[in-house]
C-alpha cells in the first residue's frame, strides 16, 4: 500500500495522455460533424440549398433561422473549383470550411464589392501549378486555396425580415460551383 | 502479483481520467480565448484556423458550423446577467444596444441547438425588425406568455440559449472589450 500515492500519480499522467490524444483525434473520429451530415444529403461539386431549420428538424445544431443557407461540398481531386454567387439586397456571406469544419476563409458582399461574389478554390498543388501568365490576368481574379482536398462552402443570404426569406433563396438560386478543368477522359 | 493489479487500477484509473476529461471539456464546451461581455461569450478564434483543439473537437462532435471571422460573430449566453440559468418557465427582457454591425440576429435554442416550438412560429429576430425606442435603444421580452412589443417566446422549456450573432462588423472583434462594445442586458422579470 506503501506505493498507491505512485500508481495514482501514474494513472494522472496517463489519464492526462488519454485527455488530450482523444480531444486531438474528435475531428477524425466524429461521425456527427457538419460535413458527414451534409454528405448524406447533398451532392459533390454543386450548390445545394438547405430546408430552413424548424422546430422538428435542422440539418445542424444552431443554425440561424434568418438566413436562407445554400452549401457546396467540394472535392478538389479532379481540378480547381469555380464558385459564383449573386449577391441579395440585403447581405450575402461564403464561407470555407475544412473537412472538419474549421472555417479558414470567409468574405461578404461588401469586400466582394461587385454584384456578385466570384473565386476559384484549388489546393496550394493546383495553385502552384497554374501557368505564370494566368495568375498575372487572374489580378482581379480572387484565388482562395483549400488546406483540405476536401470540404464545405456555405453561402447565407439575409432575410431581414421572414417576407423576405424568397427574396433570399431566389438569390442563392443563382449560385454555381463546378470543377474548372473536366479531368482527362480515359 | 502486486504489480499486476496495481497496473490494472492504474490503466483503468487513467482510463477514467482521461476519458471523464474530454467528456466534461466537450459538453461544457470549453475552448480558449473566449470574449465575455455581461452574460454573452463568443469564441472569435472558433471562426478561423486559429481555433483551438478544443473548439474543433466541441465544433466536431456538435455538428454544428462556426461564424467565419469575414463574416460576423456570435455571442452566446446560458446565463442572465445576476447569473441565473435561462428557463424557459421565467420572463427575461433583454434591452440595451449592440457593438455597431450591418445586421444582428437574435436566436433562441434549447440547450441542443434546436429552435423550440411555438404557436407564432417565432425563433429570432434581426436588427432590421426590432421595434426600438427613439434613442435606438429596444428592449425584448423572452418568456412563455405573450407580451406587447418585441417578444420572443420561450415554449416554456426548461433551459434555453440566446444566440447573438453580429454580421459585418466594423470593430476588431479580436479585441473588442466591454467598454466599446456594450452587449444588451439580460434580466429575469419574474417566473411562472
Amino acid at each position: 500500500m506503501k506505493r498507491l500515492p505512485l500508481w495514482i500519480l501514474g494513472a494522472v499522467l496517463l489519464g492526462g495522455i488519454v485527455h488530450l490524444s482523444t480531444v486531438l483525434a474528435m475531428p477524425q473520429m466524429a461521425t456527427q460533424d457538419a460535413y458527414s451530415r451534409l454528405a448524406l444529403i447533398t451532392p459533390v461539386n454543386a450548390v445545394v440549398q438547405l430546408a430552413a431549420p424548424t422546430a422538428k428538424d435542422a440539418v445542424m445544431p444552431f443554425m440561424d433561422p434568418a438566413f436562407a443557407v445554400a452549401v457546396c461540398r467540394y472535392d478538389l481531386s479532379t481540378g480547381a473549383l469555380k464558385l459564383s454567387a449573386p449577391l441579395s439586397q440585403a447581405y450575402t456571406s461564403v464561407t470555407f470550411y475544412t473537412r472538419n469544419s474549421v472555417a479558414y476563409y470567409a468574405i461578404n458582399d461588401r469586400a466582394a464589392g461587385r454584384r456578385a461574389i466570384e473565386l476559384d478554390l484549388m489546393t496550394p498543388e493546383q495553385h502552384a501549378q497554374l501557368p505564370e501568365e494566368e495568375d498575372v490576368t487572374a489580378a482581379d481574379r480572387l484565388i482562395i486555396e483549400s488546406p483540405t482536398r476536401r470540404g464545405l462552402i456555405v453561402l447565407r443570404a439575409l432575410a431581414p425580415e421572414p417576407g423576405l426569406m424568397a427574396m433570399a433563396r431566389r438569390a442563392l438560386a443563382g449560385a454555381q460551383c463546378r470543377i474548372e478543368a473536366a479531368p482527362p477522359q480515359r | 502479483m502486486r504489480l499486476f493489479f496495481g497496473s490494472c487500477f492504474t490503466l483503468a484509473l487513467a482510463a477514467a481520467i482521461g476519458l471523464g476529461a474530454t467528456w466534461v471539456t466537450l459538453t461544457r464546451g470549453v475552448a480558449f480565448g473566449s470574449l465575455t461581455i455581461g452574460a454573452w461569450t463568443a469564441w472569435p478564434k472558433s471562426g478561423s484556423v486559429d481555433i483551438d483543439p478544443y473548439a474543433r473537437a466541441t465544433i466536431a462532435r456538435s455538428g454544428e458550423l462556426p461564424v467565419g471571422v469575414g463574416d460576423g460573430v456570435a455571442f452566446y449566453a446560458h446565463t442572465d446577467d445576476s447569473g441565473n440559468v435561462l428557463d424557459g418557465r421565467c420572463t427575461f427582457v433583454v434591452s440595451g444596444t449592440t457593438p455597431a454591425a450591418r445586421y444582428w440576429t437574435l436566436t433562441l435554442y434549447d440547450a441542443h441547438g434546436r429552435l423550440v416550438a411555438n404557436t407564432l412560429n417565432r425563433h429570432n429576430f434581426t436588427s432590421a425588425e426590432i421595434v426600438r425606442e427613439t434613442d435606438g435603444r429596444f428592449s425584448i421580452s423572452i418568456g412563455p406568455h405573450a407580451r406587447a412589443g418585441n417578444w420572443l417566446p420561450s415554449g416554456g422549456v426548461e433551459q434555453f440559449v440566446l444566440a447573438w450573432r453580429l454580421y459585418d462588423t466594423p470593430i476588431g472583434v479580436t479585441s473588442l472589450t466591454a467598454k466599446e462594445g456594450p452587449m444588451p442586458a439580460i434580466v429575469r422579470k419574474g417566473c411562472t
